[in-house]
């Protein structure tokens, strides 16, 4: 059908992009990953293990990826209670305004992240906005400090940021369900709640487990939220790799962690890749 | 010659329906979409253990008011009555109605067996009761081999019967379809017209069906309720509603007719070139002549009460069994005549038919 030219000028282009900007990239972190740092701060090309020894064996790193994957399980938490309700309501019940509180949601995803996370910075600082308000109603007599650098905050933030991004594959799926098996459940006895359980959301798992796994693998990689927003208690693995692969100038060990992490990643990706295909039915 | 039709049966028929109590009583039913009326002042009563069928176009309002009825949709104005409990303010959950949806709408993750057994498991049935229900229900509809099968893995009448199962298996006092068998290939649709119906007859339950093929209408159904455009056109029995059309439209819509445009004087219809004596109120009238009450003529005289013309043959079309033939008489009256199939007839013939089988119909008004 289409001319071996054709083909060749449509599939080249994305191959060299990915090799160049994909592959080429982690294979040279790879390498990295094997390789050392001479105490006169040059990376010292020798293969060797020592750089994974060492994050096996120093506390830090394990403590810092569970906390990164303890604040990425609650934003997780935290977006599907928020996402999945407003899906639903938008699918179900929205009727004519549909559309406009769809936008609603879309819209604030036009708006750069660094500029969502200084709002926050405001809101949930000493003098911002929140503390100002519940001492002039005088719920409280000092600033809430543990509302600004602390997990909270950025929890909060990057449950603000990566709701829309829950929230979009289960409105999709809850949208794609018949409307007639909602009626037949009715039909067939079926009160509202019921039918909820045994129909709707079933049938929307598949958005369910995608939301779950963009709020979590995005919130895991996060650096700019627990940079901003984290202080000390609020450091997340990616600020460690942030710092190694600057001011620490430790390349290979930075390296190391960027590959487990891609390791934890990619696992969680094809994990939920089998839950979404043993839940969709068509 | 034999005309297919007795009428003496058809009235014995509608007085037998008429009298069983009514299950369910569509009361002054009127439903819009907007400014758009899509039905409007429907009064139907549906007997106990009755096979009723809705037949219209499409966009005739049939599956509105089966909707309706089901309670997915909320009349405009008007009431339904089960007995005497008022339907209409019930949620469809808790109307002993069940449905069999066109696309069947079975539920996609749950196996065959769980399908038919959904409504009982929602009304907390015990697992016992509900494990030999559904096996029953399944035996009945032949689908107990694919019982642990999901419904994407069966064919689509396998799919119709297992909606079926799923809707009788709670014993309703009422079952709707809506165009089961619009998805079907003709064979397996005329077979499972026969099967429903002696399923229906068997389980003994109310069936109101939906459709606009009126072949299946006329073979299923105890009586037919003829819908156009958001109105009740007529409501009698197969048999009634074919010999007795009470307007042309019901006349066009089941089966072929030939619609005569007449004047009655002094007890005289006369249409084009034709008169014959008729005891029909003064004025101009409107008569429905059905193809097959039309024959061609032996030589000699006919009898009395018999019309005879002469035509010019237009057009001749076989129909296996039968062929029509379409004749243009004197006036250019136009007439479509059934018989035998029985070779080429000539370019000239003559007709006849009994002054009787010309039925009076009323002009079906304009709608929009």
């Amino acid at each position: 059908m289409f001319s071996r030219a054709y083909k060749t000028v449509v599939t080249v282009p994305p191959l060299l992009w990915v090799t160049v900007f994909l592959l080429v990239p982690y294979l040279l972190m790879f390498c990295y990953s094997f390789w050392s740092v001479s105490p006169a701060q040059a990376i010292v090309h020798s293969w060797n293990l020592e750089n994974y020894k060492e994050l096996l064996q120093k506390t830090v790193y394990w403590q810092t990826l569970l906390r990164s994957m303890w604040i990425a399980a609650r934003v997780m938490v935290f977006s599907l209670l928020l996402g999945y309700p407003l899906a639903y309501f938008l699918s179900f019940y929205a009727g004519r305004r549909k559309d406009l509180l769809y936008q609603m949601v879309i819209i604030p995803l036009w708006v750069s992240y660094l500029v969502r996370a200084y709002a926050w910075k405001t809101i949930l600082g000493s003098d911002g906005v929140l503390n100002t308000l519940l001492q002039y109603v005088h719920l409280t007599r000092h600033p809430l400090d543990f509302l600004l650098y602390s997990p909270f905050a950025v929890v909060l933030t990057l449950t603000h940021i990566y709701t829309p991004f829950t929230f979009l594959p289960i409105y999709a799926a809850l949208e794609h369900i018949p409307r007639n098996l909602v009626e037949a459940s009715h039909d067939l006895g079926a009160n509202p709640v019921q039918t909820f359980w045994k129909v709707i959301f079933p049938l929307s798992i598949p958005g369910v487990v995608a939301g779950a796994t963009f709020a979590f693998v995005l919130s895991l990689g996060d650096f700019l939220a627990p940079l901003l927003l984290g202080g000390p208690s609020g450091i997340m693995i990616s600020n460690i790799v942030v710092s190694l692969f600057g001011a620490a100038y430790n390349w290979p060990l930075g390296a190391a962690i960027s590959l487990g992490m891609l390791v934890i990643v990619v696992s969680l990706l094809f994990l939920s890749e089998r839950l979404e295909k043993k839940w969709s039915f068509s | 010659m034999a005309s297919p039709i007795p009428p003496t049966i058809a009235v014995s028929a509608s007085a037998q329906s008429a009298a069983k109590p009514a299950l369910l009583s569509i009361q002054h039913v009127a439903k819009s979409f907007g400014r758009n009326a899509v039905l409007r002042n429907v009064s139907l009563e549906i007997a106990e253990g009755e096979f009723l069928t809705i037949l219209g176009e499409s966009g005739s309002g049939k599956t509105t008011l089966l909707r309706i009825v089901a309670g997915f949709e909320t009349a405009t104005s008007g009431e339904l009555w089960m007995g005497p409990e008022r339907l209409d303010h019930q949620p469809p959950y808790r109307r002993r109605v069940n449905t069999v949806f066109q696309s069947y709408a079975l539920f996609p993750h749950l196996t065959v067996e769980e399908n038919v057994g959904y409504g009982l498991r929602v009304a907390k049935r015990p697992a016992a009761e509900i494990a030999q229900r559904v096996a029953e229900a399944l035996d009945k509809v032949k689908m107990t081999a694919h019982a642990k099968a999901k419904p994407s893995k069966i064919s689509g009448g396998q799919q119709q019967r297992v909606a079926l199962a799923r809707a009788l298996v709670n014993r309703p006092r009422l079952l709707l379809l809506d165009e089961p068998l619009s998805a079907l290939d003709a064979n397996l649709r005329r077979q499972m017209q026969v099967e429903l119906k002696s399923l229906q007859r068997e389980v003994g339950i109310a069936f109101v069906f939906v459709t606009h093929d009126q072949e299946e209408a006329m073979v299923m159904s105890d009586r037919i309720a003829l819908l156009r455009s958001g109105e009740l056109e007529q409501v009698a029995t197969p048999r009634e509603i074919y010999s007795r059309p009470a307007t042309a439209y019901v006349a066009q819509f089941i089966g072929h007719t030939n619609l005569l445009k007449g004047e009655v004087q002094g007890g005289i219809v006369r249409c084009a070139a034709l008169a014959w004596p008729a005891p029909l109120p003064e004025g101009p009238v409107l008569l429905s002549l059905r193809p097959e009450h039309v024959r061609l003529a032996g030589p000699g005289a006919s009898g009395t009460g018999v019309v005879r013309i002469r035509g010019r043959v237009m057009h001749q079309a076989f129909h296996g069994a039968t062929e029509l033939i379409r004749v243009e008489c004197a006036d250019r009256l136009l007439l479509v005549v059934r018989t035998a199939s029985g070779g080429v007839v000539q370019s000239e013939v003559e007709l006849e038919f009994s002054a009787a089988d010309a039925v009076q119909v009323r002009e079906s008004p304009e709608r929009i």
